[in-house]
């Protein structure tokens, strides 16, 4: 049931929810028995935090939810109220807008890390797989800028991209049962802070002694959708300094 | 307002009500209710708003002191409940007096038995939502689940009591399923006729670690998808992912709100009662329908929630 058209695609996802994909202006030969996933863009990544600016400034009656990701939004809708056939006919209406939507102004957020040692177990590991040594996987990963593509997961999990092709490395073979909050990990391009002690596939390399997500907190998490996030390394001094504060 | 007394938590009880919608984009899942048309009847039998709060106990109920009196009915699984030692009916309304006891034991059918007061167990809601969430231990009763000694309020009740239980053609009607009604997933093409035929033809077993966040199913291996990882992508409730491996993971309340395995299925949205009532152990199978049918199916079981038969 995949269709094409306004730069996006529909897909049913349930009886209650949809995904419109975005492959960022690339013809989809959809005569292939397998549909291509869209790419991992900015362009398309601002295709989906546009649309999910307008539906919050413009809610539509019915619809329920939202889960925006790399390059798709899932729309959750009261069935009882909606169709899929007319979430659609909706949905094309607002894409038609896009163009005139304004993103906010992005912020910069400096994330303090205290990297390797029982922090960041795979620190190491990650070193010896590039052949480099620790303090350059460090001076890496802190070097770069990243973006918020989004939040997903579980409650405050920022999707950041993209890690330095130097540092791309696979998730671990076996996840961990429990990766204690605030870990910082990387997982192929990705990287993140993991906001709550959760199990986790992502390779540790150090950890923040920021709170991710608090209920007292004006938004809630600490990182927001199309933000600029840097990350500062701390010694483990300054860590326990900034946890007490 | 009037208290109840947590004198035994069983083995894991929480505040729950319908969720929270909404707040996808910052990663919060719904959360709420397991079976939320047990607790929508336990609602309606006690005289509450469909949607108030209640406490969903697992597999193992507690011990509860009701201080002040209250009215209250049990439904969902039969937990063997009994007030000062005296049987309990599920699925009807029942009045205690100050100072009685309802105790309940291990459950007789499926996973779940809702309490459910006049007035509703009151909390600080959290994003307009009494339900815990209890892997962020966010909202309900501090965000975890109830212990021993922990005091819970209800709210002021709006009316008077009314003997009223469930219509055995309704609960008939509303049975929780084990062979759980599917359309295909988003990723549904990138599987193998072969995978597919497994998928559908198979029973499975619910697997000892499953949890609000996921049933796990063991059985029948799915060959997973032949190319490449997938771009991780908002996921529905009652998603069936397929990670390697192949075992399927139903995507359950306290669900992650994105992720990257494909999906071969779906639950239907009229059958997400009957995954929480899922036990380990259990046995199921997937029936595939089509869109049209899925929702025709909801329509239904929407009408006879809101209708007056639902009650005697």
């Amino acid at each position: 049931m995949a269709t094409a058209g306004a730069g996006a695609r529909f897909q049913f996802a349930s009886d209650q929810s949809l995904l419109v994909y975005f492959d960022s202006g690339i013809e989809e030969d959809l005569s292939k028995d397998r549909p291509p996933q869209s790419p991992i863009t900015l362009q398309a990544n601002e295709k989906v935090r546009k649309l999910l600016r307008l539906l919050e400034l413009e809610p539509v009656e019915g619809v329920r939810n939202l889960h925006p990701a790399y390059c798709s939004l899932l729309v959750k809708f009261d069935v009882l109220k909606l169709r899929y056939d007319e979430v659609e006919v909706i949905l094309r209406g607002y894409l038609a807008r896009l163009d005139e939507v304004k993103l906010p102004e992005s912020r910069v957020v400096e994330i303090p890390v205290c990297y390797g040692g029982e922090f960041g177990p795979d620190l190491g590991e990650v070193a010896e797989l590039h052949g480099m040594t620790v303090a350059q996987v460090i001076e890496l990963h802190s070097s770069v800028e990243y973006r918020v593509y989004f939040l997903g997961f579980v409650p405050g999990f920022a999707y950041l991209g993209e890690l330095p092709e130097a540092l791309v490395t696979p998730r671990l073979a076996s996840p961990r049962r429990r990766v204690a909050a605030g870990s910082v990990g990387i997982a192929g391009n990705q990287t993140g802070v993991y906001p709550f002690a959760t199990p986790g596939g992502w390779r540790l390399i150090g950890r923040t002694p920021l709170k991710m997500f608090r209920a007292d907190r004006e938004g809630l998490s600490l990182l927001t959708i199309g933000d600029r996030v840097k990350f500062t390394p701390i010694d483990a001094e300054r860590f326990t300094a900034l946890e007490k504060a | 307002m009037s208290v109840i007394e947590v004198q035994s938590p069983g083995l894991l009880t929480t505040v729950q009500d319908l969720g929270r919608e909404g707040f996808g984009p910052l990663g919060v899942s719904a959360s709420g209710a397991a079976d939320g048309v047990a607790l929508r009847i336990g609602n309606r039998l006690v005289g509450n708003a469909e949607g108030a709060a209640g406490l969903e106990m697992t597999l193992l109920g507690g011990a509860f002191g009701f201080t002040d009196g209250a009215v209250f009915a049990l439904t969902g699984s039969d937990f063997g409940a009994t007030l000062e030692g005296s049987p309990v009916e599920i699925w009807r309304a029942v009045e205690a007096k100050p100072g009685q006891v309802l105790r309940l034991g291990p459950t007789r059918t499926g996973a779940r038995c809702y309490l459910c007061v006049q007035g509703g167990i009151e909390v600080k809601e959290f994003l307009g939502s009494a339900s815990t969430h209890l892997l962020s231990g966010l909202g309900g009763y501090a965000g975890r689940a109830l212990k021993k000694g922990d005091l819970l309020k209800t709210g002021p009740a709006k009316n008077s009591f009314r003997a009223r239980r469930l219509a055995p053609t309704a609960g008939e009607r509303l049975a929780p399923r084990k062979v759980l009604r599917v359309t295909p997933g988003p990723q549904s093409d990138w599987f193998s006729e072969a995978a597919q035929q497994i998928f559908y033809s198979s029973t499975y077993r619910v697997a000892e670690e499953s949890n609000r966040m996921g049933i796990r199913l063991e059985g029948a291996e799915v060959p997973a998808p032949s190319s490449g990882e997938m771009i991780s992508e908002g996921v529905a409730l009652g998603a069936v992912q397929v990670p390697e491996g192949g075992k399927p993971i139903i995507l359950f309340v306290e669900q992650q709100t994105t992720g990257g395995y494909p999906k071969i299925a779906n639950v239907i949205s009229a059958d997400f009662h009957s995954l929480g009532q899922l036990r380990p152990r259990d046995e199921i199978r997937f029936e595939r329908i089509e869109l049209d049918a899925a929702r025709a199916l909801l329509i239904k079981q929407e009408e006879l929630l809101a209708s007056e038969d639902l009650l005697v």
